[in-house]
């Protein structure tokens, strides 16, 4: 009972934590998110109390952007980009390297539950591609040797 | 001039001046996103331990994108008696070699320069702006890219920022502002190109009190990053031009809109509005003038297509990032029902140099139709892949090879991605077109917000193009059904052409459902036969290889046979 009253406050306070003037719906799961790291089942319908919405509006709205997931990353997070800008300088390469030394063909999180990967359209260093994000550092020309090594290094 | 502003000036550029006297020294790293995934951050760390060790009184400061983004991490430093000098691909290690050599040692080491920026010159170094890839640029939106830090307003104020706000308060009516942007002919950069002064003017007509101006930083197309980049090097911009906006149509009050991942840009702009507020910027009496004007960030999802400007709006109102039908439009019933103005960063960024220098003066700059400068980014297999701010004019060869540096010696350019990924492919017979809004929506390609992707003779469009089709099946919303099945329908057909089951017809399947994803509600379905037509136009018979011979002729596609294998 006392992690799930615990849950609430935290729903709460990242529900209170916004401007008033600019809270809506989408809004209040951004924060929720960044609370959490995901969305608990338990803040679906304080988000909907929160903003006055129904419960079958926050879901459509959480289930519509595609960065709202429902049950708790990994402790380490990979994206890699597979835009065709980092594409033309060898994104498929560095991909296929993480997707083997992470074992996974589709995104989601490693069996050890330790990291949660995805693709990414563009993380905007394209100059710098292909480009990956490792725990929300962005990492610039990669070839498949030094993304396996920079999974290999958090893991 | 306002006497606020006029005191505002005065403390902006006390502090200028001693910044350029390096007085402290002065240590600017370059931390953008390009700079960051160089190592900017580790080398900003690098440089702080480092004069600390040395017991050296200096102040580090992160500042955005210069727009040499292939020579990040970027770093100038100022010591008294010395000219402002860059350095290029900074590491840790040359971090502490720059402390202790020229800091400690006296030695600025040439060696280790790019350029000079501003006044005083060193022996074999030149001027940063004679440099290839900056000599043929002007620079009106990136003015302070790279140049200031944007966490301070007042580096912004003492290079001529908000004069052109002031210039708006203390001499014109908004009716003038919007007739002074009109003779600048300055064009929308968002993909449309359509006269931000008429878009105004639609607002300004409208019935207030409560009118929007929203600014679209939604920026989605892959190989696109030059309205972050602006909003991460220079934020003041951006909001002064949203409210001179705001003064010339009356509106109360603006958004600007990011998608919620992109935190450091969510960050310098929050700063930037927070800064604004604090030295009467916004919010109430604007200068000590009779007029009140807001602004707040606005955070989406993710979603390529809440960067339409109707989904955008449905996105603010915290709903599904879906296109909204039109009529009305959004100068009518916009955000929450009201008048609304929607332009992307950009063009708010030319907009205060647009008042401070006058509208004359930029239409000076570029060709007939389109006035001013273009700001691209050049990535893919280029030498230098950078953002870059061209005037309009030039050729694409010229932004490509000089700019740029071309592809690699020995290859060849064999395809140019622009516009996004509904914008399909330019061929190498259409390098020379001219850079302007019209020439190339004439050659089938869009400028479009300004990514230009670079294929060599390594690159197989026919790949290219399941990639661009990839993406715009993943991000179509789903509310039509054109685009929810048509855009699914492409997808399929371009795989089975990269992995050998493509059947022949399945171009002209594709094409014969070009005329029912017209009737989609927005662009996304729309445009999203482009990558098929231009394929087509361009590689036919690389598309007939795949499709009829099960070749992949540039030896890409890894189900296909390579040309030489048969």
């Amino acid at each position: 009972m006392t992690a799930t009253a615990s849950t609430t406050d935290r729903v709460n306070q990242a529900l209170n934590r916004q401007v008033k003037e600019e809270v809506t719906v989408l809004s209040s799961l951004i924060y929720v998110q960044d609370e959490f790291g995901f969305l608990p089942p338990e803040s679906i319908p304080l988000i909907a109390d929160y903003t006055d919405a129904s419960v079958n509006d926050v879901f459509g709205v959480a289930t519509f952007y595609t960065h709202f997931r429902f049950t708790p990353p990994g402790p380490h997070t990979v994206e890699v980009c597979w835009g065709p800008s980092c594409h033309v300088r060898g994104a498929a390469e560095v991909m296929s390297a993480v997707k083997a030394e992470l074992g996974m063909e589709e995104e989601g999180t490693t069996e050890d539950g330790q990291v949660t990967w995805k693709r990414s359209s563009c993380a905007a260093a394209c100059a710098h591609g292909p480009v990956a994000m490792v725990d929300e550092m962005i990492y610039g020309d990669l070839t498949p040797e030094s993304a396996v090594q920079l999974i290999k290094d958090v893991r | 001039m306002t006497e606020a502003y006029q005191q505002l000036k005065q403390r902006a550029d006390a502090g200028w001046e001693a910044l350029s006297n390096g007085s402290p020294i002065r240590i600017m790293v370059g931390a953008a996103t390009c700079g960051r995934a160089a190592g900017g951050l580790q080398v900003i760390d690098a440089f702080e331990k480092a004069i600390a060790a040395n017991g050296i009184e200096a102040r580090v400061h992160r500042v955005g994108c210069i727009g040499l983004c292939y020579a990040e991490v970027l770093v100038d430093i100022i010591a008294p008696g010395q000219p402002r000098i860059t350095y290029a691909n900074v590491t840790s290690v040359l971090a502490e070699t720059l402390v202790k050599d020229y800091l400690v040692g006296g030695n600025p080491r040439p060696d280790l320069a790019i350029g000079i920026r501003g006044e005083g010159s060193l022996d074999g170094v030149p001027a940063l702006f004679d440099i290839p890839d900056l000599k043929p640029q002007v620079r009106v939106a990136m003015r302070n890219c790279g140049a200031i830090d944007p966490s301070d307003i007042d580096q912004y104020i003492a290079n001529g920022g908000y004069a052109g706000l002031d210039r708006c308060l203390s001499d014109m009516q908004p009716a003038e502002v919007i007739e002074e942007v009109l003779k600048s002919g300055l064009r929308g950069r968002g993909g449309a190109a359509f006269p931000a002064a008429m878009k105004w003017r639609f607002l300004a007509g409208a019935p207030g009190p409560t009118k929007y101006i929203l600014c679209n930083a939604e920026e989605g197309d892959p190989g696109a990053y030059n309205d972050k980049g602006l909003l991460e090097s220079d934020p003041h911009t951006v909001l002064e031009g949203m409210t001179i906006a705001g003064y010339a149509t009356a509106a109360s009050k603006g958004y600007v809109f990011i998608r919620c991942v992109h935190r450091d840009v969510i960050k310098t702009t929050q700063t930037a509005i927070d800064q604004a507020y604090k030295e009467g910027l916004l919010g109430k009496n604007i200068l000590g003038a009779d007029f009140n004007f807001d602004i707040a960030v606005a955070l989406t999802g993710e979603s390529y297509v809440s960067g339409e400007e109707t989904a955008l709006m449905e996105a603010i109102e915290g709903k599904r990032a879906m296109p909204r039908s039109r009529p009305p439009f959004p100068a009518q019933v916009g955000l929450w029902g009201k008048p609304s103005n929607i332009n992307n960063v950009k063009t708010y960024a030319y907009v205060p140099e647009v008042l401070r220098q006058g509208g004359d003066w930029y239409a000076g700059i570029g060709t007939e139709r389109s006035k001013g400068t273009a700001i691209v980014c050049l990535t893919g297999n280029v030498a230098r892949p950078q953002m870059a701010e061209v005037p309009f004019g030039l050729t694409l060869r010229q932004v490509i090879d000089d700019v740029a540096g071309g592809v690699s010696p020995g290859n060849e350019i064999k395809l140019l991605q622009t516009g996004g990924p509904l914008g399909g492919f330019l061929g190498p017979s259409e390098i020379d077109v001219t850079l302007d809004f019209d020439e190339m929506a004439g050659r089938g390609a869009i400028l479009g917000s300004g990514g230009i992707i670079v294929g060599d003779e390594t690159s197989c469009p026919v790949e290219m193009a399941a990639i661009l089709a990839d993406f715009n099946n993943e991000e179509s919303c789903g509310k039509c059904f054109p685009c929810r099945i048509g855009t699914k329908h492409i997808l399929e057909m371009f795989e089975a052409m990269t992995e050998g089951g493509a059947k022949e017809g399945d171009v002209d399947r594709m094409l014969a459902m070009s005329d029912t994803l017209l009737t989609s509600l927005c662009g996304h379905g729309q445009l999203s036969v482009n990558p098929i037509k231009s394929a087509l136009k361009y590689f036919e018979s690389e598309l007939n290889a795949h499709i009829i011979d099960k070749v992949c002729p540039a030896g890409r596609c890894a189900a296909l046979a390579k040309p030489s294998q048969r």
